[in-house]
């Protein structure tokens, strides 16, 4: 028997009919308490991400912190949201994780429902009401902050939009953003290398130097594993749709860079003028 | 005051059954073809928007004849069962079995309750296997009975023609190209003589193995179909 509620006349959101029909499933739905809990499950660090002409990339480092500790040093949180976007997180990894699958299911029902793909900004709104939903245990030190990255079918761009904890959609026009822990120094890094012209494999190495920056200045941001080959994961959207780098192809930009960084260890340097 | 006849349960199922029947058979037939790669669905249906194929899941697609608004309330439906199962459990859990269940006691129910008219509808679930022999096909009908089909199947419209020709011209393990042309020139033996259905009226997805993509649905545009049926 098909389950009651399924054929209900309703909205074509997954999220909607996951809160109204097993609610006890939404991320961050487990009871709670007072408290912070910050450094009771592991933490993503940072990602960066970058448009290019016909399309954008978004790269991440591989660790996960609890505290002081590694808690994983392969951890994967690039991942892909439907055919022309991707999603990227720092935070809570078990929420965030919880909530990427979420998005992922939302996007794929929404285009089965309706038969339609959703626009750039309906997914990135989307997102933004899940962000909301997981306030109440932001508020105890368990946020989410992902970061969104898509290209637009319609103007034929690549797009880059990030959030804050309340659910707050923003945006990034600059062409780049970058978001958790090491994304200070991501984003100065980025700062100086990035310019509009660029090209996908520019932009890649621009955020391969800058993850390698967080990582030089944030000790929660993993730095390119060298003994056991585990370098960022790095994905291109472009109108071909959804790629991820394979990890030879990684390797072989991070080792440039870590090339580079031999004879001047802070990287690249900006003309002054 | 009236008077209530008496109505015997053998009568008032054939009825319904009658009922549901006149319902289906009066729009066109769909047809479903195994070949070499997969499974393809082939309707006739000259709306862009209105689709009587659809995907449901990874490797599930769903194809229906009979009432819209019925066979679209079981998709949607069907769509949130699979979606709600491989969230909770994992993609691979999500089978045409236990969703070809789930609309037969959905149907049989409604067809036997009192309180509901009988949708009058038909079905095919349809599930991609690893290798041609693991494609799976469920066919269900309007009183929830449920039949695995084999080879090739057709519901809806004048079905015997249709399903005639296919029983004389299909052979398995055919290629993309020859599975559609042999389901069209079989979907135009509905009348006599036979038409010829043009591409541009017709509605054609795939469940194909080719595809490197989880999702192994794909809807075939009008200029694959056209270079389909002119190979």
């Amino acid at each position: 028997m098909l389950p009651e509620g399924t054929r209900l006349t309703g909205s074509s959101s997954f999220a909607d009919y996951l809160a109204s029909s097993a609610p006890e499933l939404m991320p961050g739905a487990a009871s709670r308490s007072g408290g912070a809990h910050a450094d009771l499950a592991p933490h993503a660090t940072t990602i960066v991400s970058a448009t290019f002409d016909g399309g954008v990339i978004m790269a991440g480092d591989r660790r996960a912190t609890m505290g002081n500790v590694i808690a994983q040093r392969d951890i994967e949180k690039v991942f892909p949201a439907d055919e022309y976007s991707c999603i990227g997180i720092a935070g809570s990894a078990g929420l965030a994780i919880e909530m990427v699958r979420l998005f992922q299911v939302e996007l794929e029902h929404y285009e089965k429902i309706e038969g339609t793909v959703l626009s750039a900004d309906g997914k990135a709104n989307r997102l933004a009401a899940l962000i909301r939903g997981n306030l109440g245990l932001a508020m105890q030190g368990l946020a989410v902050v992902p970061l969104f990255a898509g290209f637009d079918l319609e103007t034929q761009q690549g797009r880059i939009f990030s959030y804050d904890v309340t659910g707050g959609r923003y945006e990034e026009h600059s062409g780049f953003h970058s978001v958790g822990s090491g994304s200070v120094f991501a984003r100065g890094s980025l700062k100086k290398l990035y310019n509009r012209g660029m090209t996908e494999g520019d932009c890649v190495t621009a955020a391969i130097q800058a993850l390698y920056d967080a990582a030089d200045d944030d000790s929660a941001t993993g730095g390119p594993d060298l003994t056991r080959r585990i370098f960022p994961v790095v994905s291109v959207v472009t109108g071909d749709g959804y790629r991820r780098l394979a990890d030879d192809e990684v390797g072989a930009i991070a080792d440039d860079v870590i090339g580079g960084r031999l004879t001047r260890p802070d990287g690249p340097s900006a003309p002054l003028n | 005051m009236s008077q209530q006849f008496y109505v015997s349960p053998e009568q008032l199922m054939k009825d319904r059954a009658d009922f549901a029947r006149k319902g289906i058979t009066r729009g066109r037939s769909v047809a479903v073809v195994h070949y070499a790669d997969g499974i393809v669905f082939v309707a006739e249906n000259p709306s862009r928007a209105l689709h009587k194929i659809s995907e449901i899941y990874d490797r599930i697609g769903f194809a229906a004849v009979g009432r819209y608004n019925e066979f679209e309330n079981l998709r949607i439906a069907g769509v949130r069962l699979a979606d709600m199962r491989g969230y909770a459990y994992d993609r691979r859990d999500v089978t045409a079995r236990g969703l070809a269940n789930a609309y037969a006691q959905t149907l049989g129910t409604i067809f036997s309750s009192g309180g509901e008219k009988p949708y009058e509808v038909e079905i095919f679930v349809g599930e991609l296997g690893d290798d041609a022999t693991h494609d799976q096909v469920y066919r269900l009908m309007y009183d929830g009975s449920v039949a695995d089909v084999q080879g090739f199947g057709v519901m809806g419209g004048q079905s015997e023609q249709v399903e005639a020709y296919l029983g004389e011209h299909y052979t398995p393990g055919l290629d993309l190209a020859s599975a559609i042309k042999v389901a069209v020139t079989a979907l135009g033996q509905d009348t006599d003589p036979a038409r010829a259905v043009e591409a541009s009226a017709l509605e054609v997805a795939t469940l194909s193995r080719s595809r490197p993509q989880p999702r192994k649905f794909k809807r075939l545009s009008d200029a694959d179909v056209s270079a389909a049926l002119g190979a």
